[in-house]
């Protein structure tokens, strides 16, 4: 059990100041991994998507649900005939599976992406990359949530 | 709705060498999974789409969903081979853009 920070509640009411007349009732559906394994399959093409190549670096405990930093790497030469065409990423047990798609082309020279997504609770993110000669290849972590975002 | 976006990368590199572009645009992505005081859902607005290009030519483009956070955050890395000019377009859903520019030398 970890000791509330006195700077975590006065953030958190800063936000609840930022809300305004917002009042915070709504509990969407959330997706599920068997959901979030549909979506990911129509993403890429009904292909399947195998371990490994893939490292996505979050936090293991995210105390603000609202923003979680994110960092996708794939392992890739990143030259015109073998790169990277698409990362995608994934949440199943947000109200809506799909967070976002990267389109790369060989100029990035780097297969690594960074952005922050919402979690509304604990669950997994899913990291899946499809590759230029046909191939998917993905990851998953958990993330544990203090304090859920998506408003929700 | 829209603010100004901000954008991070060198004026300066080597040829061949691969750089780092930070960008970031204010905006509250509203998820749409929210509802106001009276009860009432609160629309979704959110960016849902970003693209660069370098000299005209697309180098990565992002389609974001409601689950991004607010004033999305993207970095990414880009070889560059000659100078140019990045363009940076992000879309709202009410149709609106926003464009950002930054220039490289490259020697």
């Amino acid at each position: 059990m970890r000791a509330v920070k006195r700077r975590d509640v006065l953030r958190g009411a800063a936000a609840l100041a930022a809300a305004g007349t917002v009042v915070l009732t709504l509990r969407p559906a959330r997706a599920t991994p068997e959901k979030t394994a549909e979506v990911m399959g129509k993403l890429i093409g009904g292909k399947t998507a195998k371990e490994g190549r893939v490292t996505l670096t979050m936090p293991q405990i995210a105390e603000n649900g609202n923003t979680v930093p994110l960092t996708v790497s794939v392992e890739s030469p990143m030259t015109e005939k073998d790169y990277v065409k698409a990362v995608h990423i994934l949440a199943d047990g947000n109200p809506e599976p799909a967070v976002a798609t990267f389109g790369f082309t060989p100029q990035i020279g780097k297969a690594e992406i960074s952005t922050r997504m919402r979690m509304a609770k604990t669950q997994n993110i899913w990291a899946v990359a499809e590759m230029s000669d046909g191939s998917a290849w993905m990851t998953k972590t958990e993330v544990k949530v203090t304090i859920g975002g998506c408003g929700g | 709705m829209m603010s100004k976006a901000r954008v991070r990368l060198p004026s300066k590199a080597k040829k061949g060498e691969v750089i780092e572009i930070k960008t970031l645009i204010n905006h509250t992505m509203e998820s749409g999974q929210r509802k106001d005081s009276a009860g009432n859902p609160i629309p979704r607005q959110i960016i849902n789409k970003m693209t660069a290009t370098f000299n005209g030519k697309e180098i990565l483009n992002a389609t974001l969903h409601p689950g991004v956070s607010a004033n999305p955050y993207i970095s990414f890395f880009t070889k560059v081979e000659e100078s140019g000019t990045f363009e940076f377009v992000w879309h709202d859903d009410d149709g609106s853009t926003v464009k950002e520019t930054a220039k490289i030398t490259v020697g």
